[in-house]
């Protein structure tokens, strides 16, 4: 509907202070007026059962702020006409010039109701335009109505008794507001409108009690009444026969989707797809673009005149730009999917099986799919939290959703496996390598299941968690919206997170390459000196140029540093400098450590094994790489936060620093006292 | 109630949640089916006022139903 007015030109912002999206476009009404469009979130009342529906709220009731329309359009859904009613009279008490704009006639009609239009405009005093939003049919209709004058509708349907009309009117005056009804508003939800100032919100509420102003009494009353008038309404204006038939095929469907066995059958089924199109598919793309990147890099270096500057755009900005340029497949993918679901229907079915069990961990019934996905990579899937009405449940899954062992931890843990773990079986055909691998993904998801768990105990949120949510019937996709959703999630991710992501990714570019200058300078130098008489060849020096420059850089020197903390861990500075450049992300683990062992830049697995097989611990004389301190490695990885990518989505997510950086100081020492315990434990 | 049984809505016993089941259609006075429940008995689906509606087993249960 949204998208038919304003075609491709709109905009997503947020509501300031919420992560609720805000989309706002331009519509050409006439030749002369262009209106400013601003799509709100989907609501029952004005009385907010989640944070999309308080700024619907907050947005009609504050006559000053700058998204106070002039001119509302209420789009309801024919097949379900009482209950989008129900606002639609909120609006005109609020006396909003507002247009109801009927959507799915069509549908209505097949299940043998039809509306008298002529009616209904005169009943409320509004006019009222029938449309089709999935095939535009009526938007001509409705944008003609937009370009007229419009009044607000003259009735008046809830009205007050004696008692708290004089307290309404006392705060209408106080606050010079147009209706009685916003005044009204004003007593019963002063705690959700937040344009206004801390001291009016206590003021109003102090003021509505001392007059026995009793907020449930009067808001149980106003529904009823207000339920009384559409059903009045109703009787006049439908014109109905009787035939149910499409909507016994919806039940037939949910017979099957619902059922004990073949509802999670299915449902496993489903996310099994997403998981394996996230994980595979989305893998040629994502190799082209690191392929493309790292030969753009490349070029540059082959154009650009040497100098530190030239260096840094080849080597820092290029690749940060590319670093976020490969999250764009994944992301596209899981929101096809998810788009899909929730166009269909079939996510709130999903909502409905999962939610009981979801729910003694301290998660939603929506908390699963956002979960699952994190195993292919947690950014779309925080992303993906956003499903989740409730602002407790959506938190601890973002919390818990990169506990789950994403596609980036996959090399590490290959390397690593084959490294330590022989390569065995058991009876007969049970890889060690695979169980151990498999085990390690378990880790992740009991981590996280656990953590959920507790942090049910540990967040207290006033707004009480609600499921009381309609179950649709049964549609195809618009794919369109489908298309929208992508294009609209791909952009947030770019542009928001994307510029915490390249920040950090310079920064740390800066500190692998930097270190005190002298040092630096010297490097050719002195490895030159050191290699004499070894007879190495130019690859050889190069390579041990390198690993000596990393090792003297400012990461370098910072993993030395580290060195006395993660000893006990069981591992030496080498691997700490790992630890500090792969916070860029998981998978860079692989190529410091070829760098560090002055392997050259490799990606060859098994020359990196080799190399670290034969590498020695200096004071027990024993391989480096022991059962214990590789395990502790592996086990280090699972659940450390090692991806500013995701720290950077969640910021986005949570509008803050305050639960990226928890997450990472949890997910950190979690990683840290797991792999002290698992090093002492096996030594 | 059992599966596929209608019954009539006389009222509500949690104020904060009666205010939410209101606006979703729940009147007393109304027809209330319910038609299903999740796998594990929680939550349920019941249809009123023409649509259907998942609801927790501990919402449902603050709706009082005539006898």
């Amino acid at each position: 509907m949204f998208n038919q007015l304003t075609g491709l030109n709109q905009k997503i912002g947020n509501f300031p202070g919420v992560t609720v999206d805000k989309r706002t476009g331009f519509c050409q009404l006439d030749d002369s007026t262009t209106a400013e469009i601003i799509d709100l979130p989907g609501t029952y009342s004005l009385y907010p059962r989640t944070l999309d529906e308080k700024v619907v709220a907050e947005v009609f009731t504050d006559q000053k702020g700058v998204f106070y329309p002039d001119k509302v359009v209420l789009v309801a859904d024919a097949t379900n006409l009482k209950n989008c009613l129900l606002l639609l009279t909120q609006l005109i008490d609020l006396r909003l010039p507002t247009v109801l704009a009927l959507n799915m006639v069509d549908l209505a009609a097949k299940s043998g109701q039809s509306i008298d239009i002529k009616s209904l405009e005169k009943q409320l005093d509004l006019p009222v335009v029938m449309l089709n939003a999935r095939n535009g049919t009526g938007i001509e209709k409705l944008k003609n109505v937009l370009s007229e004058p419009l009044k607000a509708s003259s009735k008046t349907i809830y009205k007050f008794d004696e008692e708290s009309k004089s307290v309404v009117d006392a705060i209408k005056n106080k606050y010079n507001l147009n209706s009685d009804y916003e005044a009204y508003q004003f007593l019963q939800q002063a705690e959700n409108l937040m344009f206004l100032s801390k001291a009016e919100r206590e003021s109003i509420r102090e003021f509505a009690k001392q007059n026995n102003f009793f907020v449930h009494k009067y808001q149980g009353a106003e529904t009823i009444m207000r339920y009384g008038f559409i059903q009045d309404l109703l009787n006049k204006v439908i014109l109905r026969s009787s035939n149910e038939g499409w909507k016994k095929i919806s039940y037939g469907i949910d017979k099957v989707l619902t059922h004990k066995v073949w509802g999670y059958v299915i449902f496993f089924l489903i996310l099994f797809l997403i998981f394996q199109s996230i994980f595979a598919w989305a893998q040629i793309p994502m190799d082209f673009i690191d392929t493309t990147f790292a030969q753009l890099s490349h070029k540059l270096d082959a154009i650009f005149p040497e100098g530190p500057f030239f260096e840094l755009v080849s080597h820092g900005i290029v690749p940060g730009i590319g670093g976020i340029v490969i999250f764009i497949p994944q992301i596209a993918i899981l929101f096809a999917f998810i788009s899909v679901l929730e166009e269909t229907g079939y996510m709130s079915r999903v909502v409905f099986l999962m939610d009981k069990i979801m729910r003694k961990f301290g998660l939603n019934g929506k908390s699963v799919v956002p979960l699952m996905s994190g195993w292919a990579c947690a950014i779309p899937a925080i992303m993906a939290t956003r499903t989740i009405e409730n602002w407790k449940d959506r938190l601890i899954t973002i919390f818990v959703t990169p506990l789950m062992s994403c596609s980036a931890r996959l090399p590490v843990y290959t390397i690593l496996v084959a490294l330590i773990i022989p390569d065995y079986k058991v009876l007969g055909f049970f890889n060690y390598q695979g169980l151990v691998l498999m085990g390690l993904y378990l880790l992740g998801f009991l981590a996280a299941i656990f953590s959920a768990f507790a942090m049910k105990f540990l967040i207290k949120v006033k707004e009480r968690s609600y499921l009381i949510m309609e179950l649709p019937t049964y549609k195809m996709p618009k794919w369109s919206n489908v298309g929208f959703q992508i294009i609209e999630k791909t952009k947030a991710f770019v542009f928001e997170a994307g510029k915490t992501i390249l920040a950090i990714s310079i920064i740390l570019y800066i500190l692998a390459s930097y270190g005190p200058i002298d040092v630096m300078n010297a490097a050719k130098e002195t490895v030159r000196t050191e290699a004499a008489g070894q007879n190495l060849s130019e690859k050889e020096i190069s390579d041990k140029v390198a690993a000596y420059k990393l090792e003297n850089s400012y990461a370098g020197r910072l993993g030395k540093t580290l060195e006395p903390i993660i000893k006990p861990l069981g591992y030496d500075w080498k691997i700490g400098i790992a630890l500090v450049t792969s916070f860029a992300a998981r998978e860079v683990f692989v190529g410091t450590i070829a760098t560090i062992y002055s392997i050259g830049s490799t990606d060859d697995t098994a020359t990196i094994k080799q190399r670290l097989k034969s590498e020695v611990d200096p004071e027990t004389g024993l391989p480096r790489y022991s059962l214990a301190a590789g395990l502790s490695l592996l086990v280090f990885y699972t659940f450390a936060m090692q991806c500013m990518s995701t720290l950077a989505v969640v910021k986005r997510e949570t509008k803050g620093w305050k639960w990226p950086l928890l997450q990472l100081g949890y997910m950190t020492a979690l990683a840290y006292f797991s792999a002290f315990a698992v090093y002492q434990f096996l030594k | 109630m059992i599966p596929g049984e209608t019954a009539v809505i006389s009222g509500f016993t949690d104020d904060q949640i009666s205010v939410k089941l209101l606006e979703m259609g729940f009147l007393p006075g109304t027809a209330v089916r319910f038609n299903f429940t999740a796998p594990f008995g929680d939550p349920v689906c019941v249809s009123v006022s023409g649509y259907d509606l998942s609801l927790r087993v501990d919402e449902a249960s603050t709706i009082s139903i005539l006898n």
